[in-house]
Parts: structure tokens; C-alpha cells; sequence
């Protein structure tokens, strides 16, 4: 590693004259860029000589390195650049890259910041974080062995991330000879198979990471010695001259999601957001998404003064000339192209959790600036990203990707991810864990969603329950099968009848019977069954009535996900608090037994989790209480009832 | 078409990060620490909310072994800016006798470093802290998502992060947890130079040099700031022309000789200079998985 190049000679004009090379150094853009490939190509060696070439490695850490190197370095004598990205402890006791790092080199014209992913097995939610800010991949192939499964895997994330800049290293030509017809086979073998992946364009590049071959160009800007049949650029004038999207995201129509609505005072009210396309000037018409409102730019606030015009990738403030609606979570956008706003998408997602995806399961998803809860589908299929093939699904495991649909409580304002990545990307985040446990790509709205609208009724859910002359609620009673829920949920229901009270009574079997008589009692299915009796019950106290539902229910999520339905007070979690034991005791209706022999799958408390209330408004205990007292008890809870 | 420069899109991301944090935690703070990185911070942060001030706090962590032109820089930009500030110190380590002279850096650094922040942000129960910690700055940095979780007694897990994918940051967290944000993460040393010199961003005059009465010691050459300073057998204070690349409690930070009096001598020095920039912090010595065995202690 001593030779340096054309590219980085920059050493004089910082000696005698720092103010020109600043000058210089300020106008550069920056290229964020991933470098991917199969466990040992090469690619800690390739960005070992980047930060090296460029000067990134200083005397003292390359001291540290050179001792780490003899320490647990795997290149015997010679500096193991590896342990240059892979900083963590535990990635140098087992060997292996945990997570993406993030290094930093520039060049006379351009300034990098390159995602090095890992190629070991975890490689698809590290590649899709390090390639979902990258404008190019670098995918690196060893000459002796040519388009490996990881390639083909690696390829497919970076397209499907829409990384519309790919660059095929075919690396360690030191160690065939830079032999032309190896690299030609190479590239004919992935030009096919780009094809396959949807890739239109690539550029290919002989290179040794370890010798210097084409890493850059000489100062005349010929290519290496060692390759005069290759006429193309060296690796990193491609990379500086690689025309970057931040010019051609201006180029679309204005977009800026709202961040923060700026009120320093009752003169000021600002729209703080980072334009993620297009541009805007004072005097530009704009429509509020989703609302609809429409209003005019007043000014483009900074702290340097007012701006002209403002372009995609700068965070601004926009002030308008009406007092429209707006706040965090709307998108601003060109009056005369706005994008569309849906509850109901096609999308890519990529599993990134250790706990599958429970379909049906609310979920937060964050898209820009918006924050909704999401119920996903089965999948419609399943990605294999060796083969491309679709395959069934029922839901996705850690790493798989897969396609499904997606349903919002809310709609959200959108544009397919192929069109905007601000836009159209999306994280989803476990509600209890609060892990970010998927991400996705937007493809489509749903027809149905676009053609299905609420209908205003006349007549309200406040008149509804006035003419019954009571609030409407819902009663809903979790615990162990046998610990006396719908015992007790009769009992209440007596008692209210005889107060005067509309009521109804939904069971978990008589429901099963017929509208939920499709589910099983698999996971996804009950949260299936609760979903759609959760909708049931809010329907009911639509009309008017007092709710009391009887259901094991046995995940927090999913009571959530109806109180969440409910309006706010009118959800009351009713816990009917009986020990395993006694309940097994009782087994009434004999399904413990069955369970214990194994007869009966999935069942709760036996080898499927029951998780307790953490805030039910009341626990009875059945231990102690006659179902009577417990009833009378539980009135006595919610009464006034009005 | 405009293309925007590589200055231009460090700040716009690091503007949506602190738009971002503000639009979501209930009680953010800002770790000032006065150096650098925090005076860019804080520059970024008064143009994120322009024409509002910042709004959250300033907390500075002092050591007590600070330097006088650090406070006194603090103290003037504070009331400058007019700034909520808050200092956390660890007054019964100082009566405990631990000092920079002769406690351990490890021991040090904990309790007059790592407590009083820990001690701080529980008791102010900020559940958001910004810091200026860059990737380029260390290895385990280089690994640090911007928005970097912590458990409810402020230790990191780096085995477990979680993914940050385009720039969509999951701030989502129970009672108690908290989130360290780094909103300057893909920033390197030159580009926080370059910026302070472009946006004319008043920084200690520690980082510029000057004669100051030194003492060279294991190879770092200290600054004698106050009478407090322990000399040791035959050691006279020897007037040079030093300045400071990183500026940490005073006993234990290395200044290096320099004629630089200006920003542009400032960056020919670094952009020419064969050493990294914590070469001068002793606390960072020891193994070589000590910033990361700190931080997972809840240092920033």
C-alpha cells in the first residue's frame, strides 16, 4: 500500500495555499456509497486503501492498528485493514462484522461517505440500513470465483433499494494475471443476471484492492499498467464523476413533509421540513396533504435571511400567506401536483426482527413525518434472494422479504417508493418492544381504498346512546379459559337488563361459530378473531349499546389495538384474575385435559402465553368472589353509567 | 439545477435531526461541552429553529479541572445567546480526593465524567440528549446509530441497535429509557473546521495559539491553567507557543506546539498534521476498546 495517486495529491496545495484548496474543498459534493460483496473479497482491504490513499488514517491509529494486526489480525504479518471497520469488542472476538460502519475519504473533487455492510449472514437488514442513504453500491467480486450467491443476493437488495448507480468491482485481477478473458467472462456472467434482477446499467472495473490496480487513475489518467486492455475509468474517477440524485430529485415536483410548525410569536408561524423534492420560491401556489388547502409561499425563513429559492435536500422553514391548517405530519406540496393520500397499500417489507410479523398485529409505522398505526397482511408471497422465485408465506421471519398489503387507521400521504424514497420508504416499529422491526417500500394504493369513503350518517353514536339513554361502552373481559368470564359477563348483563340497559352479550365460541368460523387458533389467527370482534364492538356501540365481550384474548397488543378503536374512556378491560391451577381444576368444559395429552394445539396458559393486564380499569378474582359478588362489583365500578 | 455541496447536505441532515428529536421527546437537552463540536452544535440547532431560540437546555458537564478560558467562552456565549444553561458537577468525588494528578484516567473520568452526566440527565428526566460525537472520531463511534438508544440506567447494548434506515429515526421508548442523538455523526474533524471558518463560529481561544506556560509530562505537553497544578521533582513551567486540536479537563489534555493563529493555519495544520485528534486525550488511552467499554458505562 505506497503508492498514491493523482487524486489525492493534494498535499502541496495545503502547504502553499490553504485558502485556495478550502475554496476548493467547500464546493465539493458529497456521494454516499455501500461496498458489498461476498465474506472474504476484499472489501476491508478496498476501503482500508481509500481511507489510506486519502489520509484518513493517522500515525497513532495506524500504530494501534499495526498492533491489533499482530494481536488478532488474520494476514499474519501484513496490517489487517478489517480491524479498521470492525471496531466493536465482540466483533473482534468472534471475527465477525456486526453492524454497518459508516468511513469518511475525499477526493479533489467529491466528498464520501461509504457504508460498509457485513457479508456474513445478517446481511439483509444491515445491507438495506447502509443502502437505504446510498446513491451508488460497489459490489465486489473476486476474479478466481466470479458472481457468487452473495452477489446475486447483494445485487437484488441493491436494486430493490433503488440504488440506480451500481458499479460491478471485479476484484484481485493480481491473482489471475489480469487476465482480460477472466474479467470479461465475469462481467458477461452478471450481465445476464442484471438483467434478471432489473438492473439496466452497470459499470464494471478490473481492480486490486491489494496492489492498486485501478483503485485510481495515474496523473495522466491512464488506466493501470496491468490491465491495458481496460479502457474505462479507475474506481474512483467514476466515482467522482457519477452524476448524483440530489439534482435530479429538483426536478420533480415540490414536496417538503412538515417537521415542526415554528410559533416563536403571534406574527411568526412557520413550516419546518427538509424538502425532499423539487423546488419552491416565494410566491409558489402550495396544497396542504391530505387536507386539501391550498395557499401561497411568503417566504423561505433561514438564519442567513430570506432565500430565493430553495432546492430538495435543504431543510428550511416556509412561512405562507394564508392561516391554512397545517402541522407536523402534513406534506406541503405543489398546488397543481400534489401526491395522494391512502389507508391502504401494496408494499415491499423486510423483516428485521427476531420475532416474526404477526399479521393482523397493530404496528406503528413511520413514513416522513407521519406516525399511524398499521395492520399488515399475510404476504402475498415471499422472496427466496437467491433465486428470485416467489415462494408462500404466511408471515415473515428475520431477514425475509416478502409482499404484502398494509392498512393504516389513517390515511397517509404517499408516493410509490420507485418515484420517492422520502415518500415511499417506511419503518415499522413493534408497539411494546418499540424495536424497529421492519422497513418498506411503498408500490401502490389499493383501488379499494380510493373507492371505499366513510359515509356521514345523519343520525350519530351520541344519539344513538341518548335515545337509549345511556353511554355507550365496552365491557371486555380477558382471562384463562375456565376462569369465568362469560359466567360473570352473564351475570352483569342480568343485572343491567334489569336496570334498564341495552346490552349485548358477544361470546367467544358463538362468534367462532359463525362470523370468525374460518380462524384456527393459531397466533395470527387470534389476533385475527380479536380484530375483527373488536369491530364488531365498536359497531355496537355505534348503535347505542353496552358491550360485554367473553374472549381469552390473550396478547396485551391485541386489547390494545381494540382500545384503540374504542373512544377514549369507553374501552374498560374487565380482568377476570384466576390462577392456572384453579382454572385447570374447574375445566369445565374438559380442554385442559385435552391440552395436557396433547390433543388440543395452541392452547393458552398451556403451551401458548397468556399475558396478564398491566392496567385493567378492574380485576375480579374468582378465587375469592361468587360470580354474583364479582358482577355487582363490577357495576358498582362503572356506575354512573351515564 | 442547483447542486448542493457536501457542507450544505451535512447541515440540512443535521437540521431535520434536531427538528426531528424536538418534534418527539418531551424533555431534550443539549451535552455543551464547549469545545468545537459542541459550538457547531449549537450553530446548527439555533438554525434548525430560526427564528425560535434552541428549545431545550444546555447541559455542560465540568469537571472542576476545567480550563478558565472554557468556562469564561460558556459563560459569554450563554448570556450571548441567551441560553438556559445547566452544570453538572460531581462535587463529592472532588472531596473524595479524586483528581487528575493522582486517580487513574479510567477512575477519573468515570466519576467526574460519566456520573455527574448520568446523574443529570436522571434528574432532570431529560429522555433525549444531543451530543457532538462524530463517526470519524473512533471506531466505535463509526458504528453508533444518530439516534442511539439507552437503557433506564443510560447503558448502550451496540450488539443490539436498532436498525436507522433512509432518514426515518424511531424514538420510541419506555418511562425511564432515553436516547443519546447524535446529530453530527457523519461529520469529519476538516468539515467542522471548515464550517467554523465559513460560518464565522466563535470558538475558544484555546484552539488558537498563543504562549502559554506548559509542562511536557509522558509525552503530552500540558497547559499550566491554574495554581492548582501539581508540578513534579525539577519541573518549571517553559513559556510556548501551543494550541489545542480537542479540549478535555486540563491536567490530562496535550496541546501541540503551533505558530497557527487563524482558521486557515488551523486546518493546514490538521489537513498536514500525521497524528489523530484524541492523540491528546489521555482518558482515550488504555485498551483499545476503551471508548466503547465508556460508553456502554453511559459516557457520551
Amino acid at each position: 500500500m505506497t503508492t498514491r495517486d493523482s487524486s489525492f495529491q493534494v498535499d502541496s496545495l495545503i502547504a502553499e495555499d490553504i485558502d485556495a484548496y478550502l475554496d476548493q474543498h467547500q464546493h465539493k459534493s458529497l456521494m454516499r456509497f455501500i461496498t458489498c460483496g461476498s465474506v472474504d473479497d476484499g472489501k476491508s482491504t478496498l476501503i482500508g486503501r481509500l481511507l489510506y490513499d486519502s489520509k484518513m488514517i493517522f500515525e497513532d491509529q495506524l500504530a494501534i492498528l499495526e498492533s491489533d494486526s499482530k494481536k488478532v489480525g488474520t494476514q499474519g504479518e501484513e496490517i489487517d485493514f478489517a480491524l479498521l471497520v470492525d471496531g466493536l469488542a465482540a466483533e473482534r472476538e468472534q471475527g465477525i462484522t456486526i453492524d454497518v460502519a459508516y468511513r469518511f475519504f475525499t477526493t479533489e473533487k467529491r466528498k464520501f461517505i461509504v457504508a460498509d455492510t457485513p457479508g456474513h449472514e445478517q446481511y439483509t437488514r444491515n445491507m438495506v440500513t447502509g443502502a437505504s442513504t446510498a446513491d451508488l453500491a460497489v459490489i465486489l467480486v473476486d476474479a478466481r470465483k466470479g458472481v457468487l450467491v452473495q452477489t446475486r443476493r447483494h445485487s437484488y437488495l441493491v436494486h430493490l433499494l433503488g440504488i440506480k448507480h451500481v458499479v460491478l468491482a471485479v476484484n484481485k485481477m493480481d491473482l489471475v494475471d489480469y487476465d482480460q478473458a477472466t474479467f470479461d467472462a465475469i462481467v458477461d456472467d452478471y450481465t445476464a443476471f442484471a438483467k434478471e434482477v432489473g438492473i439496466e446499467e452497470f459499470t464494471a472495473i478490473p481492480i486490486s484492492g491489494f496492489k492498486g490496480d485501478n483503485i485510481t487513475a495515474k496523473a495522466d489518467g491512464a488506466p493501470s499498467s496491468n490491465t491495458p486492455w481496460y479502457s474505462g475509468p479507475a474506481l474512483i474517477n467514476h466515482l467522482e464523476n457519477v452524476e448524483l440524485a440530489n439534482t435530479a430529485a429538483q426536478e420533480r415536483s415540490f414536496r417538503m413533509p412538515v417537521q415542526w410548525v415554528n410559533r416563536p410569536n403571534l406574527d411568526f408561524r412557520g413550516f419546518a421540513g427538509l424538502i425532499a423534492s423539487g423546488s419552491i420560491k416565494p410566491g409558489d401556489p402550495v396544497r396542504i396533504v391530505p387536507a386539501g388547502k391550498t395557499s401561497t409561499v411568503k417566504s423561505i425563513a433561514t438564519f442567513d435571511g430570506d432565500l430565493d429559492e430553495a432546492v430538495a435536500g435543504q431543510s428550511v422553514t416556509l412561512t405562507l400567506n394564508d392561516e391554512v391548517d397545517c402541522s407536523r405530519g402534513d406534506v406541503i406540496a405543489a398546488a397543481g401536483d400534489p401526491p395522494e393520500a391512502s389507508d391502504q397499500f401494496e408494499a415491499t417489507i423486510v423483516w428485521m426482527d427476531e420475532a416474526a410479523l404477526k399479521p393482523g398485529r397493530g404496528y406503528w409505522l413511520k413514513l416522513g413525518s407521519q406516525m399511524v398505526t398499521a395492520t399488515v397482511q399475510p404476504p402475498k408471497h415471499e422472496v427466496d434472494v437467491n433465486s428470485f422465485e416467489h415462494l408462500a408465506a404466511k408471515t415473515l421471519e428475520l431477514n425475509s422479504i416478502g409482499v404484502a398489503e398494509i392498512a393504516t387507521d389513517r390515511p397517509i400521504t404517499f408516493e410509490p417508493y420507485e418515484s420517492s424514497r422520502q415518500l415511499g420508504g417506511f419503518i415499522l416499529i413493534d408497539k411494546f418492544t418499540n424495536a424497529t422491526v421492519g422497513a418498506g417500500m411503498l408500490h401502490f394504493s389499493l383501488r379499494r381504498a380510493q373507492n371505499v369513503h366513510w359515509q356521514p350518517t345523519t343520525i350519530t353514536r351520541e344519539d344513538h346512546g341518548r335515545m337509549k339513554n345511556q353511554t355507550p361502552r365496552v365491557l371486555w373481559f380477558t382471562g384463562l379459559s375456565g376462569s369465568g368470564k362469560s359466567t360473570i359477563a352473564n351475570e352483569v348483563e342480568k343485572q343491567l337488563a334489569l336496570m334498564n340497559r341495552h346490552t349485548f352479550l358477544l361470546d367467544g365460541d358463538n362468534v367462532r361459530h359463525g362470523l370468525n368460523k374460518d380462524l384456527g387458533f393459531t397466533e395470527t389467527d387470534r389476533i385475527e378473531n380479536i380484530r375483527r370482534i373488536g369491530e364488531v364492538a365498536k359497531l355496537m356501540t355505534d348503535a347505542g349499546l353496552i358491550v360485554l365481550t367473553a374472549f381469552i384474548s390473550p396478547f396485551r397488543a391485541e386489547r390494545r389495538l381494540v382500545r384503540e378503536m374504542i373512544p377514549e374512556g369507553e374501552f374498560i378491560e374487565v380482568f377476570v384474575d384466576t390462577p392456572l391451577e384453579v382454572a385447570e381444576q374447574r375445566d369445565v368444559k374438559g380442554l385442559y385435559k385435552k391440552a395436557r395429552s396433547g390433543q388440543l394445539k395452541n392452547f393458552t396458559g398451556i403451551d401458548s402465553p397468556y399475558e396478564e393486564p398491566e392496567n385493567a380499569e378492574i380485576t375480579v378474582n374468582t378465587v375469592d368472589m361468587t360470580p354474583v359478588e364479582a358482577a355487582e362489583y363490577i357495576i358498582k365500578q362503572i356506575l354512573p353509567l351515564k | 439545477m442547483r447542486s448542493l455541496t457536501h457542507l450544505e447536505r451535512l447541515e440540512a441532515e443535521s437540521i431535520h435531526i434536531f427538528r426531528e428529536v424536538v418534534a418527539e421527546a418531551e424533555n431534550p437537552v443539549m451535552l455543551y461541552s464547549v469545545g468545537k463540536d459542541s459550538s457547531v452544535m449549537l450553530h446548527l440547532a439555533r438554525k434548525a429553529f430560526y427564528p425560535s431560540p434552541p428549545p431545550f437546555p444546555m447541559l455542560h458537564v465540568a469537571s472542576g479541572w476545567d480550563f478558565k478560558d472554557l468556562l469564561d467562552h460558556r459563560d459569554k456565549t450563554v448570556k450571548e445567546y441567551d441560553l438556559e444553561l445547566i452544570v453538572a458537577q460531581n462535587d463529592e468525588a472532588e472531596e473524595q480526593g479524586i483528581n487528575p494528578f493522582d486517580t487513574g484516567s479510567a477512575l477519573y473520568s468515570q466519576a467526574q465524567l460519566t456520573d455527574p452526566l448520568k446523574r443529570a440527565l436522571t434528574e432532570h428526566k431529560f429522555d433525549a440528549a444531543f451530543g457532538g460525537g462524530r463517526r470519524d472520531e473512533e471506531k466505535a463511534r463509526a458504528k453508533e446509530r444518530v439516534f442511539s438508544f439507552r437503557t433506564a440506567s443510560h447503558r448502550w447494548d451496540p450488539k443490539n441497535q436498532r436498525p436507522e434506515l433512509w432518514n426515518l429515526y424511531n424514538s420510541k421508548k419506555n418511562k425511564d429509557e432515553s436516547i443519546r442523538v447524535f446529530p453530527i455523526s457523519n461529520w469529519t474533524e476538516l468539515d467542522i473546521w471548515q464550517y467554523i471558518a465559513l460560518e464565522k463560529i466563535d470558538i475558544v481561544p484555546l484552539y488558537l495559539s498563543q504562549k502559554r506556560p506548559t509542562v511536557t509530562r509522558d509525552g503530552l505537553i500540558l497547559v499550566v491553567d491554574d495554581d492548582r497544578f501539581r508540578f513534579e521533582a525539577g519541573e518549571e513551567p517553559v513559556e510556548r507557543s501551543v494550541r489545542f486540536r480537542t479540549l478535555g479537563c486540563y491536567p490530562l489534555t496535550g496541546a501541540t506546539e503551533s505558530e497557527a493563529t487563524d482558521m486557515s493555519l488551523i486546518i493546514q495544520e490538521m489537513l498536514l498534521a500525521t497524528g489523530s485528534e484524541r492523540q491528546g486525550r489521555a482518558i482515550d488511552k488504555g485498551q483499545s476498546a476503551s471508548m466503547e467499554d465508556k460508553k456502554q458505562e453511559g459516557y457520551f
